[in-house]
């Protein structure tokens, strides 16, 4: 289905049962709808709640250290000879990444719910850690569920949830990757729906975490639509993103999608090539399906069993993404393409020598994407690339993949 | 009126309540799954629920979770299980045969498919875990034109207005889920279910089975005083399971399981 946007209508979804066109929804057992309207009812009211989001916004600037800045790569721009190239900073933030926008909002949410005890998934543990630092602070009971696979590949930021006083459990079930973890995460809620808050890290599960998770991500946008007209006198012409679940790139092209000047690419991850199968970019070879609550697209076999994804960077590895992305590539509204592992790789060298940012592995595609877009535009375009993460924590996978012995 | 409803009518004449048994079709081994079929009938099952494996059960705990994954080994899939259904079918034309699973591999085989070929097969029901009424309105409505119930789940928080949009929207029973948690965990409180029991039964008309937490004969019997069905689960995959592969062994356990929950709801009501 495509379905041409125009600037005539608002931009106004999901509808009120988290539709965004034929995707998102809410697929979950009956013994979740309970909790799931309570979150609905308590996100819509809060989301309109002055002391609410003032508290929010005081938490953001004093405790995440927003607005995150945007950074002009003269160099690199210079390098490439096509259009200029800016970042939006989210490394910068409390924690190394766009994360934690969310893991402080879904936590006072929490807070005004009265509920003691929250749970997450996580993947390479960028969520984690952000949820168990939130927990940490409002001194909560923290759980956060993890692929027995990804517990031994990101054993840093293990330690890290686990000296923020986190319970981390690593989960041996199925592929034993993300996906697995949160169907824990969901069992775990089911049986405990009484005292738990279920904090998900990214656009998808059922209604209303996709749309709640891109609100608490939209300040990426809205900052950055502003420093943009200050520091580049108007909007970018393009904005790039990785997408895994897709909670940054959402963040920063929500405000702008009634912006029809402004073209969107949200870059997922094609691995070791679309071609090979061994990929985590079901926008560009996947086909709609439910999984986690939600309508969108999915990898699967043939009959309809999640398959294995794979990427270099953990935060990608996820078979699903985010049901509004979904809904912007069937539209036309966003392009999504693909950047494989070496590419990345490249592109993680390329700023790191060039600008001295070392960016996550997860933000390397988005990079990698500009560094192809930029020499097709004119000097006198902007491109704009949310800078997801900071790269501290990819530093063993870099080096193993070098054959660096640290 | 369909098989469910038939079953229903004609165990509520002869004052007995129905004994509802689930494995996992595929589970140790798809050569197991039809012979099985036909043994659980004998033992005693009124129903049976079949199980299609999915690769990511959210609601199942440990034991229905490793049950999928070893059929999934098999590379057991919705169509096989369809083929399963109409095998046992050409030797039991009034066991009535519902289908439990997961919505993706219904979505990947297309609605209208699905529903044609499960009609073929002789499936009577089926009860898509993860998707709520409001989800539901095509495929219920080509299930109904196709004479096949719907299955819908309760639970201890489901609302009243719930309640009753379930008993309007369900066809042959409805299954209500005993706890707050995944299939096969602990900790049912009888009382609890019994109370809320009463409380659905003011509120819908078809009958009411229930499921999660049945591990033996005693609880199957204390709840088939109250209940319409007793489903059991994972008390039996576990069987399976602990098997460890032996078919033969498999088939004696879960048929003996079966056996005495029998007796006992029979002598209890």
């Amino acid at each position: 289905m495509t379905v041409e946007h125009t600037s005539t209508e608002p931009y106004n979804l999901p509808d009120e049962r988290g539709h965004f066109g034929p995707y998102g929804g809410v697929f979950v057992a009956e013994t979740l709808m309970h909790p799931i309207q309570e979150l609905q009812e308590a996100y819509y009211r809060y989301m309109k709640d002055p002391a609410f989001l003032a508290e929010l916004d005081y938490d953001l600037k004093h405790y995440v250290g927003r607005p995150s800045p945007i950074y002009y790569a003269e160099r690199l721009s210079s390098t490439l000879g096509g259009a200029q190239i800016f970042f939006k900073r989210e490394d910068l933030n409390h924690t190394g990444a766009h994360k934690v926008n969310n893991t402080v909002g879904q936590a006072l949410l929490a807070k005004r719910m009265g509920k003691q005890r929250v749970i997450a998934e996580t993947g390479a543990g960028q969520h984690g850690v952000a949820t168990a630092t939130v927990a940490a602070r409002l001194g909560m009971e923290c759980v956060v569920y993890m692929g027995a696979v990804d517990v031994e590949r990101q054993a840093l930021n293990v330690f890290r949830m686990k000296l923020l006083g986190a319970t981390v459990v690593p989960v041996e079930s199925g592929s034993k990757t993300l996906k697995d973890a949160l169907n824990e995460a969901m069992r775990d809620w089911v049986t405990n729906v009484d005292n738990t808050f279920y904090i998900i890290g990214t656009v998808a599960g059922p209604h209303p975490y996709p749309a709640m998770v891109r609100d608490f991500q939209a300040v990426i946008g809205r900052e950055a639509k502003q420093q943009m007209r200050e520091m580049a006198g108007g909007l970018p012409d393009a904005l790039v993103a990785c997408v895994g679940g897709g909670s940054n790139a959402i963040g920063l092209f929500y405000p702008f999608i009634d912006e029809l000047g402004v073209a969107m690419y949200g870059v997922e991850a094609a691995g070791e090539g679309i071609a090979t199968g061994r990929h985590s970019a079901p926008l560009n070879a996947g086909k709609p399906g439910v999984l986690h609550g939600n309508r969108t697209y999915l990898m699967e076999d043939e009959d309809g069993e999640i398959i294995e994804t794979h990427s270099i960077s953990a935060g990608l590895d996820y078979p699903g993404v985010g049901p509004e992305h979904a809904w912007l590539k069937d539209s036309g509204r966003a392009t999504y393409v693909s950047i494989t592992d070496d590419e990345a790789m490249e592109a993680f060298h390329t700023l790191t020598r060039i600008e001295g940012i070392i960016p996550a592995l997860e933000s390397s595609h988005a990079v990698a994407y500009a560094l192809k877009l930029a020499p097709t535009m004119g000097k006198d375009q902007k491109i704009l690339v949310n800078l997801s993460g900071r790269g501290d924590k990819d530093i063993n996978t870099v080096a193993r993949r070098e054959g660096i012995t640290l | 009126m369909s098989r469910l409803t038939a079953t229903f009518r004609a165990l509520r004449q002869a004052h007995r309540k129905a004994l509802i048994p689930f494995i996992t079709a595929g589970d140790p081994e798809p050569d197991f799954t039809v012979p099985a079929m036909h043994a659980m009938v004998e033992a005693g099952a009124d129903i049976i629920e079949l199980g299609v494996p999915f690769s990511d059960p959210m609601a199942d705990g440990p034991v229905i979770q490793k049950a999928s994954e070893r059929a999934l080994a098999h590379r057991m899939s919705l169509r096989r299980v369809l083929d399963m259904v109409e095998r046992f079918r050409s030797t039991d034309s009034e066991t009535p045969i519902v289908l439990m699973g997961y919505l993706n591999p219904v979505e990947c085989m297309g609605y209208r498919a699905f529903v044609e070929r499960a009609k073929s097969a002789g499936v009577d029901g089926v009860l898509t875990v993860d998707m709520p009424p409001e989800e539901s309105s095509e495929l219920v409505s080509l299930l109904e034109q196709a004479g096949i119930d719907p299955i819908f789940l309760l639970a201890p928080n489901s609302t009243d207005e719930r309640i009753r949009k379930m008993g309007q929207l369900g066809r042959g029973y409805l299954y209500y889920v005993s706890l707050k948690g995944v299939t096969g965990a602990s900790h049912l409180d009888l009382s609890d279910v019994e109370r809320k029991i009463c409380e659905i039964r003011a509120l819908v008309d078809l009958p009411l089975g229930v499921g999660f937490g049945v591990k033996n004969a005693e609880v199957a019997a204390a709840i088939s005083k109250f209940a319409d069905a007793v489903v059991v689960g994972s008390a039996l995959v576990e069987k399976i399971e602990f098997a460890q592969g032996d078919s033969g062994r498999a088939l004696d356990t879960i048929v003996e399981l079966l056996k005495s929950m029998r007796t006992a709801m029979d002598a209890s009501s």
